[in-house]
């Protein structure tokens, strides 16, 4: 009768310990998983030293004379520590040309972003929220650019330049890089998920007129999207090598990836003997850092940017 | 850009006049001039044709559109399969180290891609580099990272270096705007993170991969900033190691201009077409789907 009773009285419990040890294996994934986290962590580790092995080797290179560079290991410190010492040659060296570089770079990125993003904001808008006739046309025409090699337009853009006389000064680095398709695309996508054409409506019905309405109402309404693009530009320009090389032979007017390619050319071509390598090392540090600060600062919008590129 | 003066068609090359120049001699100086200016701006389209039809005939731009190619097949998908990894590692844990690896990852990208390439060829570099000489350990000689198979390799991994993180976000930001019941009913029935993650994630966010691998293959096609920085210390890169490199030595090495223009122009075609017709082929089986 006892056993009868435990049995009976154990029958419950004994199920749901059973439903329980079937339900083990979920319990651990709704806590995240304990090996697919360690498997995450040890993904990132590896990930995090292989990104950051360039970076601080050229932290630490351009705290190197010459002589340390040469002779030192290369993943740490030299004997003396000359990043000062490297900083003021960098800007002296060949009559302060690197500061120039480094204007001329700002320049060219600042004006370049300014103007792309407004004309990626007016184009944007247009296609999202207007029709005009061709308008279907031009948005698969927009498609096809964003496909369009940007490199493979350089050369023929440099015969068209060179036509009207404008290679060889700033303007050959900046009109091309005014026009984005991608950038246009990605603000078309944003107004059209976020603008609603009932609130233009309601802006027209008030007498405001077509640019008042897109300053007052549309631009704030969309200015995650505007900081991306503006970014996004800004790095395009900033990075550019390939069209700055071609447009420009004036090594006044180069910006700071062609400068420092000319530097490291010499440099290679006499074997370290004229131009120092430690120059090079500290100017690639220089011009690496504003970027990654504006990075570091503009997170947010920068990954909003990306996300509403990618879910197309 | 070509142009036509009475008989004469200019051009910074020297040999490709004589078509026009033939058919025009034996017409009426009237006749002559109407064709002249009507077809000044045709010529300028046909003469490119004509060039990109002739760039099929030259071996060294076929060399290169071939090494380009091969290099893409191998380096894309490492890449991206890093950057996928990557992506679905960060999607299942948000931890602090997630998101200190978040933002390392993507530093590359701030980088200028010359200068990233400068990095690592100093990094390459016998005299510079930690890694040449690390062979000396167990005896054997310095490693050339600048020679023969090893080449492709090392500009394999600047590319990676450079693009794996940027992909990586945009592949994670795909899969952040998925709606978490859609993989909570897998969970539930006890799969495992990996199998939700290769099961259920990486199906839903086919598109975001699909489309960075476009973006990764138009980017491939223009391959010309790591070879150009690495030919300072690897003299295996010649003028015609990619399609733009060659295009790029054809107009200021050699003066061809319009061949020059010609050839990117038929790489620019190239990518354009295939790329747009896989767009259109993926989106219009996503909308029978």
């Amino acid at each position: 009768m006892s056993t009868t009773t435990t049995t009976s009285a154990d029958a419950p419990t004994r199920a749901a310990v059973r439903r329980a040890v079937r339900r083990a294996p979920t319990r651990p994934h709704r806590r995240a998983g304990e090996p697919g986290t360690r498997l995450a962590h040890v993904i990132m580790g590896v990930g995090m030293l292989y990104f950051a092995v360039p970076l601080v080797w050229i932290l630490i290179a351009a705290t190197k004379s010459q002589p340390d560079l040469l002779s030192s290991p290369a993943l740490w410190f030299g004997h003396g520590f000359d990043l000062v010492d490297n900083l003021r040659q960098l800007f002296h060296e060949d009559g302060g040309v690197y500061g120039r570089w480094l204007v001329n770079t700002a320049l060219y990125s600042g004006l370049s972003a300014l103007g792309a993003t407004a004309l990626c904001a007016l184009a944007g808008y247009g296609l999202a929220r207007f029709t005009f006739p061709g308008k279907r046309f031009l948005e698969s025409a927009l498609l096809g650019m964003i496909m369009v090699p940007g490199t493979a337009l350089v050369l023929p853009t440099y015969l068209l330049l060179s036509h009207i006389h404008l290679v060889n000064t700033m303007w050959a680095v900046i009109l091309p890089s005014l026009l984005s398709p991608f950038c246009t695309y990605l603000v078309r996508v944003y107004v059209a998920e976020s603008v609603p054409v009932e609130l233009l409506e309601a802006a027209r019905m008030d007498r405001a007129g077509e640019l008042r309405i897109f300053v007052q109402v549309v631009l704030p309404m969309i200015k995650p999207v505007i900081v991306t693009v503006f970014l996004f530009t800004l790095v395009a320009t900033w990075n550019n090598y390939f069209l700055p090389l071609v447009m420009l032979s004036d090594s006044k007017l180069y910006p700071l990836t062609v400068g420092l390619t000319t530097w490291f050319n010499t440099a290679q071509q006499e074997a370290g003997t004229r131009m120092l390598f430690n120059l090079i090392t500290t100017g690639a540090l220089v011009a690496i850092v504003p970027l990654i600060i504006a990075f570091l600062l503009l997170q947010r919008f920068w990954r909003s940017g990306l996300s509403s590129g990618s879910l197309k | 850009m070509p142009y036509v003066e009475g008989q004469t068609i200019h051009d910074a090359d020297s040999h490709v006049m004589e078509l026009p120049g033939t058919i025009t001699q034996y017409v009426d100086p009237k006749l002559r001039a109407e064709f002249a200016e009507k077809t000044a701006r045709k010529n300028a389209i046909l003469e490119w044709a004509q060039k990109a039809a002739d760039l099929q005939d030259d071996p060294e731009f076929r060399a290169g559109l071939w090494r380009v190619i091969r290099f893409g097949a191998v380096q894309i998908p490492v890449m991206l399969g890093l950057a996928l990894v990557a992506a679905l590692a960060l999607d299942a844990i948000n931890t602090r180290v997630a998101r200190l690896f978040r933002l390392i990852a993507f530093m590359p990208y701030a980088v200028p891609v010359v200068i990233g390439a400068l990095m690592w060829g100093f990094l390459y570099s016998k005299t510079f580099g930690p890694f040449a000489g690390v062979s000396h350990l167990w005896g054997a000689g310095s490693v050339n990272f600048f020679g023969g198979n090893l080449l492709l390799v090392s500009l394999g991994n600047v590319v990676t270096w450079a693009w794996t993180g940027y992909n990586m976000i945009v592949l994670y930001s795909a899969l952040q705007g998925l709606p978490r019941e859609m993989y909570e009913a897998a969970v539930v029935d006890g799969a495992s993170p990996i199998q939700v993650a290769w099961h259920v994630k990486v199906p839903a966010i086919r598109q975001a991969i699909s489309l960075a691998a476009i973006f990764t293959v138009i980017g491939t096609m223009q391959f010309f900033n790591e070879p150009a920085i690495l030919a300072r210390f690897a003299p295996d890169i010649d003028a015609g190691y990619t399609p733009n490199l060659y295009a790029y030595s054809q107009a200021f090495r050699f003066g061809a201009f319009n061949y020059s223009a010609a050839t990117s122009f038929a790489l620019g075609l190239t990518v354009f077409v295939l790329s747009y017709a896989y767009v259109f082929i993926t989106r219009r089986r996503a909308a029978h789907a």
